[in-house]
């Protein structure tokens, strides 16, 4: 649990969503992590009950991924998208596209893998279309993606609500 | 949920909700820190308050503004869980580092590195 908490997710502009963590492995390992299908598979699960049955990834420029979550009871949950950038084993550009798009138009999703004394930091960015299309992701609640300034608005909300906590 | 998202996409919005954070405060008062028009503000003010982010008690001749809080705490419980889902993926992502760094070196092990 030592990394628990370096986890940052922030907007910037009006379209993108960045999130950064850091990994205490070598940048190899966390890429294999994040393009291995076997791999991806056993942690890219989102909330508890869900389960990962597809996941195909052709790394290659112009190649396709495609992942599907089921769980019981839910309708499956699918995206995919196709290989702009690879570039072993730092940064992959792709497009992603979930099934049921909420939002219109496609996203482009940014992968970028900084090593630095054994530790790994993964900055993942989500471009999207339009402004609508990335506040309209929060609609559902496992995609990378949460509406302008949220982020922000997170940190003012906790410092806000603490103020007004202490003060009643 | 929806609403609360909608009414706070709007940076000008989101600075009235950051303004109101410190305390209740009269239109004029904000007009002057946004540098925005009267009616511009009062615009975004009727839409946090549709909003139910915002109520309003006039005091003499001054409209006064308030923050509620409850959909902003709705609003925190949304993004926490949000990042609870994230934090769960790379926590297990975590474990998975650890199993792959233990093999690797179990692997250095049976096979010592031959010279090429």
């Amino acid at each position: 649990m030592t990394n628990a908490g370096n986890f940052k997710l922030t907007t910037r502009g009006d379209r993108e969503i960045v999130m950064t963590r850091t990994f205490d492995a070598p940048r190899n390992l966390v890429f294999d992590a994040f393009t291995k299908p076997e791999l991806v598979r056993q942690w890219l699960l989102g909330p508890p009950g869900w389960s990962m049955p597809v996941c195909e990834i052709d790394l290659r420029v112009g190649g396709t991924y495609r992942y599907v979550w089921r769980k019981p009871g839910a309708p499956d949950m699918g995206m995919g998208g196709i290989y702009r950038e690879v570039l072993v084993p730092e940064r992959i550009v792709a497009t992603e596209k979930f099934d049921q798009a909420w939002y219109p138009g496609e996203a482009i999703g940014t992968l970028l893998l900084v090593e630095q004394t054994g530790k790994t930091t993964v900055t993942q960015t989500v471009l999207y279309e339009s402004q609508e299309a990335r506040d309209g992701i929060l609609k559902s609640g496992m995609e990378t993606g949460v509406a302008a300034s949220y982020d922000r608005l997170a940190e003012l909300l906790t410092r806000g609500l603490e103020k007004r906590a202490s003060k009643s | 949920m929806l609403q609360t998202f909608r009414a706070l996409a709007e940076p000008n919005r989101l600075q009235i909700v950051e303004l109101l954070l410190a305390g209740p405060r009269p239109v004029g008062d904000m007009v002057d820190e946004l540098g925005l028009r009267q009616p511009q503000v009062s615009k975004h003010l009727r839409v946090l308050s549709e909003a139910g982010l915002v109520d309003v008690r006039v005091d003499a001749q001054r409209r006064i503004y308030t923050l509620r809080s409850a959909p902003l705490q709705e609003l925190e419980a949304w993004l926490e869980r949000y990042r609870r889902i994230w934090e769960s993926n790379f926590q297990r992502l975590d474990a998975l580092l650890d199993d792959m760094k233990a093999n690797e070196k179990k692997q250095v092990r049976k096979k010592p590195q031959t010279k090429r």
